[in-house]
């Protein structure tokens, strides 16, 4: 509290007109939802863009040149974001913009951006975002398409052909859902059973019970977020499904073993990045620097473990951060140009390799299978 | 001979849209200018519902969803002219207001906030559920109007944001310009009897189902414009439109600007599409701010900012 205080209070009298602030000449702008049912997603990714943002200028800035962030809270409403995105270009006049914690906030700030040819490198997960490639418009986080095709990749090694599906109704779970069904095909997999929840549902036995009676079903797959897949797990070892049970990287962090409870979450799978296991890679593994770092110093700064989200967000502005320091400018144009041609940046995620018709520059490489065991994630190789 | 305070009211709001753009420092302002506006004007809408006859609505927004979807569907699907879309938008809530109003008004007391309320939540539900068509929560892309490249090869080259703020505030005054002719109107003083007592209203001759149904359509097509406007300028539009907390939001917005007045509403409009935007920096804070300015203009203005504000003014002028 006494951290918000401090920088509240300056940035007020700014937003009154009683005070100018040095305009720093490389202006950042964000909106995340750090409030509302997207706080999960928005709340670390601000705290990463904040630390990270401080501790950029406390090195000297980029190129010599501080830094400035301009945050901005959409509470995950896309109305709202499209105003702040409006405000960061005409009236903060930011250079680039990081942020749309949710696919429906991107996608409102997405065509400001674009009108006003303004970088944007958004952290929602949706393929519709980066395809087709937009002139301006940039991700980091994994598309769910590419998180169906690690599971179902692992599914195919351990040789099961007929999996149930049990999804969310939100934005996550639907899209996952749809994506998941669209690639199932290419892996020699059917799905015998496709359930759904509504995630605010308490109980998820019906359904399961479904899956559990379908024939010849062999491995259970959950695209959600938030409590909803928490709850599957706890019923999935309540009804005694012996199956093994595949979760989503929407719920890969530690609160998601806590919230299911460590029983239940033994050996549950599901596609994680290697920030979720920092300790767990091997010294050659060229992420294991990056990971450890920010892990360290986002833990120690703010007394919370580190996510998967704010990882995004780490890497939405080391992207940007990178496409400076090479264009040598911090000209909207020259930003794009540099970002698209960003090359082995290692982030949190992946390596991000981007070219004029890949915007998000990550393959199936940056996902790591993970597993549940012992109340703690391994990886499985 | 004095103009009446109809005229002066639109005079002033006139004037006020017309004058405000000299002093904006940046594109943005056109930006929450047009927001306030697209607000205005469904606030306007509660106004003529609860403010002239006594009636609420808790699902308003759910309007608000259905002419904002219209102008995202009908273009794409039934290759309807995106300004032909808003009238649609508004026809389908006009005809669902009065199907849903027309058994709910007939009776007396809080029914029809109950079966707005349950309306409200279901166009919601549909909006996120039926994913074939409306793409679910993440939500749809809305075409453009074309009419800024219409005026563009006139000669008129507006920006995005000045355009809207043009078109939205046109339609506000058009908006307040017919809810300020109905009040004094053989059916606004019908409303405004009934809202004083529905038996003596009933005891001189008005049929007070019939009445109050009319009151329910119209605002129910003023939310549907707003949810058009809003949805044609974003050029997006996600299920939250249509969400139960705008609905609340509506109320709020008429409620602390004075729910029985045009410019009142208007100006509680202005106060909570304003408010978010200067309180950025104490986001955190918000909600709280928020709720002691409600409890605040509740316990000392209850009759809203506006009319209390001028009955102040006129007590002491006599």
């Amino acid at each position: 509290m006494k951290k918000t205080l401090t920088t509240t209070v300056p940035a007020a009298l700014v937003a009154l007109g009683l005070a100018t602030a040095a305009q720093a000449e490389i202006r950042i702008g964000a909106s995340v939802s750090s409030t509302g049912p997207a706080a999960f997603l928005g709340d670390p990714e601000a705290k990463t863009l904040e630390m990270m943002v401080e501790d950029l200028n406390a090195k000297g800035g980029i190129n010599g040149e501080q830094v400035e962030l301009v945050l901005y809270d959409d509470g995950g409403d896309a109305n709202k974001a499209r105003t702040f995105a409006t405000r960061l270009i005409e009236d903060d006049e930011v250079q680039a913009i990081v942020g749309g914690s949710t696919t429906g906030t991107t996608m409102a700030i997405l065509s400001v951006a674009e009108d006003a040819e303004i970088p944007f490198v958004s952290l929602a997960g949706a393929i519709d975002i980066i395809q087709p490639v937009k002139t301006f418009t940039f991700k980091t986080p994994h598309t769910d398409r590419m998180a169906c095709q690690k599971i179902f990749t692992d599914m195919q090694a351990r040789g099961f052909t007929k999996v149930g599906l049990i999804s969310g109704t939100d934005g996550f779970g639907a899209s996952m859902q749809a994506q998941c069904k669209d690639v199932v095909g290419d892996y020699g997999i059917e799905i015998v059973a496709d359930e759904t929840y509504d995630p605010k549902d308490a109980d998820m036995t019906a359904q399961l019970t479904k899956i559990k009676n379908a024939d010849g079903v062999q491995a259970v797959l959950n695209p959600g977020f938030g409590q909803g897949p928490a709850i599957v797990t706890r019923n999935y070892r309540q009804l005694g499904i012996e199956l093994p049970l595949y979760q989503s990287h929407g719920v890969a962090s530690d609160s998601f073993i806590e919230l299911a409870g460590k029983d239940a979450a033994e050996g549950v799978r599901l596609p994680g990045t290697a920030l979720l296991v920092a300790g767990l890679l091997p010294e050659s593994d060229p992420q294991k620097p990056v990971v450890t770092e920010y892990k360290a110093a986002y833990e120690a700064k703010y007394n919370q473990p580190v996510s998967t989200f704010g990882g995004y967000a780490h890497d939405g502005l080391a992207l940007v951060v990178d496409a400076i320091t090479r264009a040598g400018s911090a000209e909207p144009a020259a930003i794009r140009d540099a970002l698209e041609a960003t090359s082995g940046l290692v982030g949190t995620t992946g390596i991000y390799t981007m070219s004029p018709e890949d915007h998000l520059g990550l393959d199936l490489s940056a996902f790591r299978m993970l597993e549940v065991k012992d109340g703690g994630w391994t990886i499985v190789e | 001979m004095r103009i009446s305070t109809k005229y002066w009211t639109l005079l002033f709001l006139a004037a006020l849209i017309a004058v405000t753009p000299f002093f904006f420092p940046s594109g943005y302002y056109f930006r929450v200018g047009s927001l306030l506006f697209v607000n205005g004007l469904a606030v306007t809408g509660i106004v003529i519902l609860t403010g002239y006859a006594g009636q609420i609505s808790l699902g308003h927004a759910g309007f608000a969803g259905i002419g904002g979807y219209a102008c995202a569907l009908a273009p794409v699907h039934w290759g309807v002219p995106p300004a032909l879309a808003v009238v649609l938008g508004a026809a389908v809530s006009g005809v669902l207001a009065y199907l849903v109003g027309r058994p709910i008004l007939r009776l007396k007391g809080y029914y029809l906030g109950v079966a707005s309320l349950g309306f409200g939540i279901l166009v919601a539900m549909v909006l996120n559920n039926e994913r074939a068509l409306t793409r679910g929560p993440d939500g749809i892309e809305v075409p453009d109007l074309g009419l800024r490249g219409l005026l563009k090869d006139w000669g008129l080259n507006l920006t995005n944001g000045e355009f809207w703020y043009v078109v939205t505030g046109i339609c506000l005054l058009i908006g307040a310009w017919i809810a300020l002719n109905l009040h004094s109107s053989p059916t606004g003083r019908a409303l405004r009897a009934l809202h004083g007592s529905e038996v003596a209203a009933g005891t001189v001759g008005i049929d007070v189902a019939r009445v109050k149904l009319q009151a329910f359509v119209i605002s129910a097509i003023y939310a549907s414009v707003a949810g058009s406007l809003l949805a044609l300028q974003n050029k997006f539009i996600t299920p939250d439109v249509a969400g139960f907390l705008h609905s609340v939001e509506m109320v709020t917005m008429a409620v602390l600007g004075g729910v029985s007045s045009v410019p009142g509403a208007i100006l509680g409009a202005g106060v909570l599409t304003l408010l978010p935007q200067v309180l950025t920096v104490f986001a955190e804070y918000e909600q709280l701010i928020l709720g002691l300015v409600m409890m605040l203009v509740m316990i000392f203005l209850p009759e809203g900012l506006v009319p209390s504000i001028l009955r102040r003014l006129r007590g002491r002028d006599e």
